[in-house]
Order: structure tokens, then C-alpha cells, then sequence
């Protein structure tokens, strides 16, 4: 692209995701700054994944520009990748595998040096409070624990920007303030971009520097949490999430694409 | 190096973590021995095809190591619904390596799992030659390094377990049955021969035969060439389906 922005570490534009007949991700642009913290924010089903997971590379968008630190997730999956860190949100550990090895794997797949391997390790542990119990399987442990787990994991090498798809859903608190008050470290440390989603209104008011509402797979608003609320002349950036995408449940949606899958597995049909 | 490398150890700890799943799978070879060893062994001898046991424990490890293999393959699957194939595949490595290292680890451990089921051979009176073990174990690992691919290409196109049991009964059984492990090809009626030229794991079995006992139906450089070609060829097509994986 010759319109590229050197300051902007994600470029999207017109980003299309269809699933069959039903479009999930609906012509969306937008671009983050270098060392920027963005949230995604979005009701139920609103398409923040599957645009994450177009821009990791695990999904291949129907239309649409994707740059990520200046490469194309679709044609330089190579590059783009060694360009990101991720943090899912569902479980992606190894349940057969120890704490230490989860890590240890990860580690080498992303070639982090022995020495500062062990030391990440180390400290991260001691973050999220697993150090004592790096020797157990994982499949020996609570949902929040598998969950802390993966965060330290996707913190263990330092890329260029972090994906933290609802990091903190299912965390306490105490581990929550110490998990964002580590990243907002990064952050301002390593000059490390932060996007991320989260259902926590609070937590995107605290964090993030910039907002983008995504509601039926289309981007409705985008700005500080300030601007927004100026923009819905709300008080707060709740108020301002519920009056842009209404105050409805996204459960029939929700749960017809749901119907669709399930019918789609039970006919051995497959997404591709 | 380092990616394969890791991606091997995976496979190979997993492997010797799930004891129940080793002896689980030397109960079929053990049944095929016993009943089928025992129970036609003074038939074949009386229809001059000498020592049945000595026949049929190559076709018996080609069985091991098929299964194995192939299960290791689709275990890929396991690795999309439990997730964590999301964290390789976003990794900094090219799917050809993930592909390459897993194949290797499975390759690895249905190899062991062949040389299991030799031992077990060993103990209920097989009598092989020894000079070509060296042989016999590289066949091994070629046949594991086939029939994982072969698994892995499947389970790239698979979301779930639904088509599971369709690969038991259409691919696994008949590759199994139809290869000359269980009856001697050369004595066989014309089209069941045909068929059976048309089974990779026939090749793997003659080889392991001529390697083990000395006897070979199509010749052991007909063997070697046959499973050396096809190992490339699913091995290329393995990787190919395995880069094309979404999620
Ligand atoms: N593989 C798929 N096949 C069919 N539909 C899909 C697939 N993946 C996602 N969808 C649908 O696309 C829509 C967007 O899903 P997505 O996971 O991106 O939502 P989200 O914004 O992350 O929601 P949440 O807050 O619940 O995580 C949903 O309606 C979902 O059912
Ligand atoms: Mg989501």
C-alpha cells in the first residue's frame, strides 16, 4: 500500500468476513497507532474475534486490507506473525503438559533465548501466582488458573503488538490489576501496542487510549472513552456502550448462528 | 530445528504420559497372535505354508504401527477442539515445520509402538532373523512415517470426530485387511491380488517380511521404492492440506 502510515502498526480496511450466507465482520476500517492501547469493544457476537482472528492469521477474510506492522496477514504470514503476540479467548493450553513445558514450548516456538526464557518464566509465574505449582499438569487446574496461565504464556515473548482477546474474563481481581498494571508496563517500557476486548466497561474506561464499538459486525463509533461519551452525552462509557448499541440481549442471534453451526457439525458440514 | 524439535518432544511426552493408551494398543496385535496365530497356525502348516506365526507377526507390527500412526495423525483433531493448535499455528514458525515436527513425533512413537508389539511377537515364539533388525526397524519407521502423514492430510480436513469412525471402516480396516498381513498374496486369486498391489501397507508388510523372514512377495527394492515415492508424495500433500488450515 503507498498510503501506508509509518506511525500505524494496524491498518484495516474494508475488512469483510462472510460465513456462508451470514456476514460476521462488515466492511470495517480502522487503523492503530504505534505503542497505542486499543480496546474492541462489543456486544455478544459482534465480530471482535473473528476480526482478530483475521488479523493473526488463523482466518482468511472475504474482502477487505489488512497491514499489520506493514505486512499482509493473507500473503506475509510469516512476517506478520513474527510481528504479534496473542493472548485467545478460548482455552489454548496443552492439557497433558506441565505448567514449565506449556511455557517452555511456547518459548522456543518463538525463539526467546534459554537465559531470558527462564527468567520471563520466573517472573511471570510469580505474577500470576503458578511458580510453586510449575511442575503440575495443567489439566490438574481451575478454569482461572488455566486462564492465568495463558496470560503469562502470551506474555513470555515481547512482540511488537499484544492481542488480548478478553484477557481478564474469569480472572479475579487481584490478578487482574496486576496483570494490567504488568502490560501497561510493557507498554510504556518496550513501546509494546495493546489491542484488546473485554466486556468490562471499566476496565476499557482505565486502559485503553482509544475505543472502537463494533455492534453486527459493523464499527458504529470510534474515539477516548471521553469523545464517546460527549458523543452520546452519557456520563459514562457504559452508558455510552449501551446507548450506541442498544439495550437489547444479542441472544436470537446469538443463539440462531449457534443452530446454524451445530446444524452445520451434525451434517458433517465444515468451515473452511 | 529447534520448532520441529520441540514439536517432537511434545508428541513423544505425550505419548509416554498415556500408559493406558500403549497397552491398549497391544491388545489387538496380542489378539490377532493368539487367535489368530494359534488358531490357524496347524492349518497353514498342514497347507505347506510352514510356521503361521513366523508369517504372520510382520503383518501383525505393520497392523501396530499402522493404527498408531494414523491415530497420531488424526489426533490433530484433539489439538483443534481442546485449542491448542491455535497456539502453533499463530507462531512465528511455517506450518511446514509444525507439519514436518509432529509428523516426526508421531512418526516416532507409532515406530516404538511397532518395536512393542516385535517384543511381544518375540514372547509368544516368533523367531526372526536378527541380522536384518537394522532393516526391519527403518521399514518401521517409513511405514510410521507413511500412514502419519496420511492421518495428519485427513485430520487438516476434518473439524471434528464425526468422520472418526467412517476412517476406521473405510480406510483403516480395509488398508489393514487387504494387505497380506493376515494370508500369503502369492497364493491369493488374481483380483484379490490386484487389490491388494493397490494397499500401500502391503509394501510395508512384504518388507517387513523380507526383512524379518526372508520371504518377499514383490521384492524388497519394489517395497522400499513404493513406500519411499508414496511417503513423499502424502508427506507433500500432508503439508499442503496442513497450511490451508482455518480456525
Ligand atoms: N466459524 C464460524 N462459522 C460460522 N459462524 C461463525 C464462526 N465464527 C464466528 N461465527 C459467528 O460470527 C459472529 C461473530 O463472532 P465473534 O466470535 O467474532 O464474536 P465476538 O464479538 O468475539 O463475541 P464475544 O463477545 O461473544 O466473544 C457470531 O455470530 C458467530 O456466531
Ligand atoms: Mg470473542
Amino acid at each position: 500500500m503507498s498510503d501506508q502510515n509509518n506511525a500505524n502498526i494496524l491498518e484495516v480496511f474494508g475488512l469483510t468476513k462472510k460465513f456462508g450466507e451470514f456476514t460476521a465482520v462488515d466492511n470495517i476500517s480502522f487503523s492503530v497507532e504505534k505503542g497505542e492501547i486499543f480496546a474492541f469493544l462489543g456486544p455478544n457476537g459482534a465480530g471482535k474475534s473473528t476480526t482478530i482472528k483475521m488479523l493473526t492469521t488463523l482466518l482468511l477474510p472475504t474482502r477487505g486490507t489488512m497491514r499489520i506492522n506493514g505486512y499482509n496477514p493473507v500473503k506475509e504470514q510469516d512476517n506478520a506473525r513474527k510481528s504479534f503476540g496473542i493472548v485467545f479467548q478460548d482455552p489454548s493450553l496443552d492439557d497433558e503438559l506441565t505448567v514449565y513445558e506449556n511455557l517452555e514450548f511456547h518459548g522456543i516456538l518463538y525463539k526467546v533465548s534459554k537465559d531470558l526464557r527462564r527468567k520471563r518464566m520466573e517472573e511471570l509465574l510469580k505474577l500470576v501466582d503458578l511458580w510453586e505449582r510449575k511442575d503440575h499438569l495443567v489439566k490438574t487446574f481451575s478454569g482461572g488458573m488455566k486462564r492465568r496461565l495463558e496470560i503469562a504464556r502470551g506474555l513470555l515473548h515481547h512482540p511488537k503488538i499484544f492481542f488480548l482477546d478478553e484477557p481478564t474474563i474469569g480472572l479475579d481481581p487481584q490478578t487482574r490489576n496486576q496483570m494490567w498494571s504488568y502490560i501497561l508496563d510493557l507498554n510504556k517500557k518496550e513501546g509494546i501496542t495493546i489491542f484488546f476486548t473485554t466486556h468490562y466497561m471499566e476496565e476499557a474506561e482505565r486502559i485503553a487510549q482509544r475505543i472502537a464499538i463494533i455492534d453486527h459486525g459493523k464499527i458504529i463509533a470510534q474515539g477516548t472513552s471521553s469523545s464517546l461519551e460527549k458523543q452520546t452525552k452519557t456520563n459514562s462509557l457504559e452508558e455510552a456502550f449501551l446507548s450506541l448499541t442498544g439495550r437489547e440481549i444479542r441472544e436470537e442471534e446469538a443463539t440462531a448462528s449457534d443452530h446454524m453451526r451445530l446444524r452445520k457439525a451434525m451434517f458433517g458440514g465444515r468451515k473452511r | 530445528m529447534q520448532a520441529i524439535y520441540i514439536l517432537w518432544l511434545r508428541q513423544i511426552k505425550r505419548y509416554l504420559r498415556s500408559r493406558s493408551r500403549i497397552v491398549g494398543s497391544l491388545g489387538q496385535p496380542a489378539l490377532f497372535l493368539v487367535a489368530l496365530g494359534f488358531g490357524f497356525g496347524p492349518i497353514f502348516q498342514k497347507a505347506g505354508g510352514g510356521n503361521y506365526i513366523d508369517f504372520l507377526s510382520p503383518g501383525v507390527i505393520a497392523q501396530g504401527i499402522l493404527f498408531t500412526a494414523i491415530f497420531s495423525g488424526i489426533e490433530l483433531i484433539w489439538d483443534r477442539q481442546f485449542g491448542f493448535l491455535k497456539e502453533t499455528l499463530v507462531a512465528p514458525v511455517s506450518r511446514f515445520e509444525i507439519m514436518i515436527g509432529r509428523t516426526l513425533g508421531g512418526a516416532t512413537i507409532s515406530t516404538m509402538q511397532g518395536i512393542i508389539v516385535l517384543i511381544l511377537t518375540l514372547l509368544l515364539g516368533f523367531r526372526p532373523s536378527l541380522i536384518y533388525i537394522p532393516l526391519a526397524i527403518f521399514i518401521m519407521f517409513l511405514t510410521a512415517l507413511l500412514f502419519t502423514s496420511l492421518g495428519t492430510a485427513i485430520a487438516s480436513m476434518l473439524e471434528d470426530f464425526q468422520g472418526f469412525q467412517l476412517i476406521m471402516n473405510f480406510l483403516v480396516m480395509p488398508l489393514f485387511f487387504l494387505s497380506g498381513s493376515l494370508f500369503p498374496l502369492s497364493a491369493a486369486p488374481e483380483f484379490l491380488k490386484i487389490i491388494s498391489a493397490a494397499d500401500p501397507l502391503s509394501y510395508c508388510v512384504d518388507g517387513l517380511r523380507f526383512a524379518l523372514i526372508g520371504v518377499s512377495h514383490f521384492g524388497i527394492i519394489t517395497d522400499l521404492g513404493v513406500m519411499g515415492i508414496l511417503t513423499f508424495i502424502i508427506l507433500v500433500f500432508g503439508a499442503y492440506m496442513f497450511s490451508k488450515i482455518q480456525i
